[in-house]
């Protein structure tokens, strides 16, 4: 294949990862913009999401794309009731110590991991994409499914933004963001909203995860990685800062796709990692946050 | 007598909000030297930057001639200009000994345990040693904060708000021990009882709206007209 | 801090002495998992200065474990150095990596300290992946036997590697001990309890927290070393984030801020872990349980409980 076309491949299949992080990413933004809360556990959300996709696939019969709506509904449903109860149950009864969360979080990560392990499997398991159509440009095909990962991408983050700036509940939550005590002198059960938030949070990341099992098949130790990245994306685009999440989701999903074509995987992310932490250390309020 | 500490021009603006707004300040060696005026004045804000705990935006500070503006709080501690803080800061959860002990130890002193024994009884904290800090009544925090300040051996010591929720007769035992402090130890004070202002202070400067009001003795404040309108009158 | 006399040497001269008959009365097998433990528990003492009475929570000690655990068994593999020297460089390593993630990492503080030292260990880990040719990345290598060897001692049989463990833990153990009740141990607390304050006192935070740091990572190297030369094996799986879990873990079960709670943490959690993996292999989410039942339920651990309900000398 000519450089050309091999760019722009590298540049398409970087736009997929960059649209499954956002959503990835944006959850976990949320939740820490809202809550002050760093959730190590993000990313087993995340498998949690591909892993119930191909349980309900698997039990629902018919044809493929109906038993993928289902996933697409039930899955994110399931993970959000889940840490709706690890918020009650745990984060709650720390008082959200931003210390004491990411330790409770990370004892979170290793019972949901091990909870797969035992009951999903070691197997990567592949799950039928819901339409099998391919896209023919003049060098090579494309999987339509793929494009359609990107904008339904698109559209959950549209209606993820018309929520947080046009409804009373986003208000509310952006509202508790600014200010957690004034929020509760005016009323507003930060309890619940904190609960929502981080339900939410981790309903997005399983949806990502949901989009991609199709391209990606369901591993119990698949949430490493997004997990990794979506720290990285949310970083870069400036802790708790939406609009910043998604360009950096962008740059580093596109870059991702771009760099892992000419450079081995383990020196991408060793260059990307290096890089995330030196931008904390220097930049703390991100390449796009303001100015603090 | 030399000015100890000088300041020319010093300003720290926060957005529109002109905290310290060009103060021109002397505080002379040996002196007691008290910082009034109304909240929002900008006292607190002033003697942060005097300590280092905020940095000016422009001006200068000079320490015995040298120019201190651009280091850190704890080396000017360690030149010998100790702050002891509004609300009172201890370590809730160490004993009496190892608060004082910390400021003592950090002067590199080597009779650490008579130095400290010696700064808990010039406050009357004597016998209190093993207790926990943050078991100590709010008049013994503030004097434990006091004993802290000593240790340190200052050439300066800033009080900010010292008296601040002491009874009547703990104020009365706090002016004697400051009186004893001086000449070895130069005051500078931040003070809202107008009475211990009045009683301890050898000179006194008015900050208004981050700017310097007047400054003078105790006598010409008073005389003041524009610090009568200003302050006193309110 | 200071106070407690002697009583608190006694102690720890006292369970020293109980080790060292442990080496009669336990099987082999049982001595040798106790000698880990102390290894382990190295690993956690310094964690613990850290972490326990600097404030510092680190998640990025996995870096130090595998810089002390390959600069001890680097040169004994390529150049065939003798345990002893490799172990004076594997505690260096650890030493020098700690004071180079603490001159970028400390720049920060609180969750951000924690994302920071994350990714450089993270970083490591995958640097030790990518020069597998020479590290042996998962997989790792096996230090040969003959620099396994110490002053005409096999490190490998039983008695001479539950002696170096033992030596190695009391000589950390009494080090910790001394170092929390100097002047310099008082100034660590100080700065976990109020930097602030420790500011106006003239103390620098930023040199404060990084000597406290380069002693944990000489701790960390140290257990690394020995883990190397003792037990005989080096691998990338000592630098994921995992070994940088487990210190925490130990630290927060037996106690942060206490000098025996580490040791403690480390050998109640890998007992537990022992019996569980009798049971079930998911002894992962035990890990997982314990964790989240300790921040909930006991986030001073058991000696830092006992201290302060009945024993309020103890260090």
């Amino acid at each position: 294949m000519a450089f050309g076309p091999f760019l722009l491949l590298a540049l398409m299949e970087g736009l997929v990862t960059a649209a499954v992080l956002a959503l990835a990413a944006s959850g976990l933004s949320l939740v820490f913009g809202v809550m002050r809360v760093v959730n190590v556990a993000h990313g087993e959300f995340y498998m949690l999401g591909a892993v119930l996709a191909w349980v309900v696939t698997t039990m629902i019969p018919g044809p493929p794309a109906l038993a993928f709506v289902a996933a697409l509904l039930i899955a994110p449903l399931i993970v959000a009731t889940l840490a709706a109860l690890a918020d009650g149950l745990i984060l709650k009864r720390l008082a959200y110590d931003p210390e004491a969360t990411i330790v409770a979080t990370i004892g979170l990560l290793y019972m949901i991991q091990q909870a797969a392990l035992s009951l999903y499997g070691p197997n990567a398991n592949p799950v039928r994409a819901p339409f099998e159509w391919r896209i023919q440009l003049p060098w090579f095909g494309y999987s339509g499914y793929k494009l359609f990962v990107v904008l339904a991408a698109l559209a959950v983050l549209l209606a993820l933004w018309l929520f947080m700036t046009r409804t009373k509940a986003g208000l509310i939550m952006r509202a508790t963001q600014v200010d957690r005590t004034t929020a509760c002198a005016f009323g507003i059960n930060v309890d619940r909203v904190y609960m929502s938030t981080f339900a939410l949070g981790a309903g997005l990341a399983a949806l990502a995860g949901v989009l991609v099992v199709p391209i990606q098949q369901a591993h119990y130790l698949m949430g490493g990685d997004p997990l990794l990245l979506s720290f990285i994306v949310v970083i870069i685009g400036g802790l708790g800062s939406l609009r910043g999440t998604l360009i950096a989701a962008l740059v580093i999903g596109l870059s991702d796709g771009v760099i892992s074509m000419f450079f081995t995987p383990t020196l991408a992310k060793i260059l990307a990692t290096l890089l995330v932490a030196m931008v904390l250390v220097f930049r703390p309020q991100g390449l796009f946050g303001a100015k603090a | 007598m030399a000015a100890l500490i000088e300041t020319r021009g010093l300003t720290l603006h926060f957005g529109g909000l002109k905290a310290v707004d060009g103060v021109d300040f002397a505080l002379q060696s040996g002196e007691i030297h008290a910082l009034i005026g109304p909240n929002g004045a900008g006292k607190t804000t002033f003697v942060s930057l005097l300590s280092g705990r905020r940095m000016a935006q422009s001006g200068t500070i000079l320490l015995d001639g040298e120019d201190i503006t651009r280091l850190p709080a704890h080396a000017r501690v360690r030149k010998g200009i100790a702050y002891t803080f509004q609300i009172t800061s201890i370590f809730p959860r160490l004993t009496v000994f190892d608060n004082v002990a910390l400021a003592v130890q950090s002067q590199g002193a080597r009779d650490l345990l008579d130095r400290t024994r010696a700064a808990l009884a010039r406050v009357g904290l004597e016998g209190l040693e093993a207790q926990e800090a943050q078991a100590l009544s709010y008049g013994h925090q503030r004097l434990l904060e006091l004993a802290m300040g000593l240790a340190l051996n200052p050439r300066v010591l800033i009080l900010d708000e010292p008296t601040q929720g002491l009874a009547a007769s703990e104020i009365d035992s706090f002016i004697r021990l400051v009186e004893s402090l001086v000449p070895e130890t130069t005051v500078l004070l931040i003070e809202h009882n107008m009475e211990v202002v009045m009683d301890l202070a050898t000179r006194i400067t008015v900050l208004n709206f981050g700017q310097v009001l007047a400054s003078g003795t105790p006598s010409e404040i008073r005389a003041d007209p524009a610090v009568q309108e200003a302050y006193l009158g309110a | 801090m200071t106070g407690g006399g002697v009583k608190p040497w006694a102690l720890h001269l006292a369970l020293i002495a109980v080790l060292l008959t442990a080496q009669f009365w336990l099987s082999p097998y049982h001595a040798t998992n106790l000698a880990r433990i102390m290894v382990l528990a190295v690993f956690a003492m310094g964690y613990n200065l850290a972490f326990g009475y600097t404030g510092l929570l680190s998640l990025g000690h996995a870096l130090l474990l595998a810089a002390g655990m390959y600069a001890a068994g680097l040169p004994a593999q390529l150049w065939g150095w003798g345990a002893g020297p490799a172990f004076i460089a594997g505690v260096a390593g650890g030493g020098l990596m700690a004071a180079a993630l603490g001159l970028l990492a400390l720049r920060t503080a609180g969750v951000s300290f924690m994302i920071v030292t994350l990714m450089f260990a993270q970083a490591g880990y995958l640097t030790l992946l990518y020069f597998a040719p020479v590290t042996g990345g998962d997989d790792g290598f096996a230090v040969a036997a003959a620099s396994r060897r110490l002053l005409g001692f096999d490190l490998s049989t039983d008695t001479p590697r539950f002696l170096a463990a033992l030596l190695i833990f009391a000589a950390g153990l009494l080090i910790s001990l001394a170092l929390i009740r100097s002047p310099f141990g008082r100034t660590m607390v100080a700065m976990r309890e109020n930097e602030e304050r420790s500011r106006m006192l003239g103390y620098n935070p930023f040199t404060v927290k990084l000597a406290a740091l380069t002693i944990s990572g000489l701790y960390s190297g140290a257990a690394g070393a020995a883990y190397a030369l003792l037990f005989g094996y080096v691998g990338a799986s000592f630098a994921t984030i995992q070994y940088s879990i487990l210190p925490m873990l130990y630290v927060l079960l037996g106690g942060a801020g206490t000098t025996l709670g580490p040791f403690l943490g480390a050998l109640v959690m890998f007992t537990l872990i022992e019996v569980a993996t009798g049971l079930t292999s998911a002894y992962l989410f035990f890990v997982g349980a314990a964790l989240v039942a300790l921040v909930l339920f006991a986030p001073k651990g058991i000696l830092g409980t006992i201290r302060e309900r009945w024993v309020r000398w103890l260090p």
